[in-house]
């Protein structure tokens, strides 16, 4: 018969990033809506709240924190929902590599589409709602630690949800109370830098919390999945 | 592959027992989809499960596959266990299903590129020969949304000509094919019988296929 060259999971692995990759390129309203979303909530603050300079500046960080929360949120569906639909869920778990590298990959790619660009124009928003320019640098961290926790987390939610007809609100539920921790340690790191305090415990959390959750998030999604196409 | 290569490896007599399933039992929502269920697939055969509408062929299909854990009974992989050699099995297994697995966005030989991917490296030369086979040809690079249903699952028919695995399982494949592509997906179906390889297909369409084994579930 033919010459088999059974594929590597690192090939896999790369393969099912390029490929969510390119479905993210192609459909860009995907990667435009969170950062819009996320652009446009923080943007509403000054205007409900007050343009005080002072305010703004006590808040800003939890704005942007909650803000970056909800648009993950709510790019959160499309990460299995479209593969669910046409089939390729199914290839994906009849593949002979482990399931886990397989969805991590997607959280990544994911993430690098929805996550990353709100991390990036973080530092423009918080000017915009006059955080002290010393804590520009802490928040970015925060978020850039943070984010892909979020991501990971949300994962689980959908991948449990995403044979559910109607879902409306119950990935919130699920995903939201998972996230306090995650916003917790954010927002806190921001308040301490503020305080001129050091802030390294708090990064080291969030640090630990993107190590446990690369570690185990995956497994939690990929279990979830076989359960969803059952 | 020509008929008569097709009757050399059916009377070599040397087949090898590829999959069996012994006492199966499945039930969905209180009602008994079968029980007691022996079948046995050997190398070179074509199984055609038949059956009536929810009757249970794609539950049978989804647990062989391990899509479905909701059975009791024991499922073999050459003689031993499926669950201690599932990565193995993965191998060798090609399941097409009533979503076929076609991203809308991407363009047949994307497709194909991460379809096969997950199996086996092939080099783009050979998935554009495949698509070309089954009549895609000029349509390689258009997004699969522009495509009709029954061009969609040409694209994974491709997976057909390209994939080394040993069993196909193939979930009403003829749905939306036109005449010639039925016919066409029937030679497959033989050829791959015939080189040693195994089926297992539903269909209510009537198979030209020899050495053809049926499986009623009622």
């Amino acid at each position: 018969m033919m010459v088999t060259n059974p594929t590597s999971t690192s090939a896999a692995f790369l393969s099912m990033l390029k490929r969510d990759l390119l479905i993210a390129y192609r459909r860009k309203n995907d990667v435009v809506n969170p950062f819009m979303f996320f652009f446009i909530v923080v943007s509403l603050f000054p205007i409900a709240i007050s343009p005080d300079p002072e305010k703004l500046g006590e808040i800003a960080a939890g704005v942007l924190w909650v803000a970056a929360l909800l648009a993950g949120l709510l790019s959160m569906d499309n990460l299995f929902r479209a593969d669910y639909e046409d089939g390729s869920l199914e290839q994906l778990l009849l593949s002979p590599h482990p399931l886990y590298f397989m969805v991590l990959a997607k959280n990544i790619s994911h993430w690098l589409v929805s996550g990353l660009p709100v991390v990036l124009v973080s530092p423009l928003l918080a000017y915009m709602l006059n955080l002290p320019a010393e804590s520009y640098m802490t928040l970015f961290l925060t978020l850039l630690l943070g984010t892909p926790v979020l991501s990971l987390l949300g994962s689980i939610g959908v991948a449990l949800t995403v044979s559910l007809g109607s879902r409306g609100l119950i990935l919130a539920v699920i995903t939201l109370p998972m996230s306090v921790p995650v916003l917790i340690a954010g927002t806190l790191a921001v308040q301490q830098n503020l305080n001129g305090d050091a802030l390294a415990f708090y990064l080291a959390i969030l640090g630990a919390m993107l190590l446990a959750s690369i570690a185990l998030a995956p497994l939690a999604s990929a279990a979830a999945l076989r359960i969803s196409v059952n | 592959m020509t008929i008569a290569s097709r009757q050399d490896s059916a009377d070599s007599g040397s087949r090898q027992l590829m999959l069996s399933a012994a006492n199966l039992f499945c039930e969905r929502d209180d009602r008994i989809l079968f029980q007691g269920l022996n079948f046995e697939i050997e190398e070179g055969q074509v199984l055609q499960i038949t059956g009536s509408n929810g009757s249970g062929k794609t539950t049978l299909m989804r647990i062989l596959c391990g899509l479905n854990d909701g059975y009791r009974g024991m499922i073999s992989w050459y003689g031993k266990e499926i669950s201690d050699q599932i990565e193995n099995f993965y191998q060798s297994l090609l399941y097409i299903g009533h979503r076929v697995g076609v991203n809308k966005v991407l363009t047949p030989i994307e497709n194909l590129r991460w379809s096969c991917c997950l199996q086996t490296q092939i080099e783009d030369e050979r998935l554009m020969e495949a698509l070309s086979i089954v009549g895609l040809r000029g349509f390689e690079e258009s997004q699969c949304f522009t495509l009709s249903a029954g061009q969609q699952q040409r694209v994974s028919l491709a997976r057909l000509l390209v994939s080394p695995a040993k069993l196909w399982v193939l979930d009403e494949p003829f749905t939306t094919l036109d005449l010639r592509a039925v016919e066409q997906l029937e030679n497959f179906v033989a050829d791959h019988a015939g080189a040693g390889g195994a089926v297992m297909i539903t269909t209510h369409h009537d198979l030209k296929i020899t050495n053809l084994n049926k499986l009623d579930l009622g």
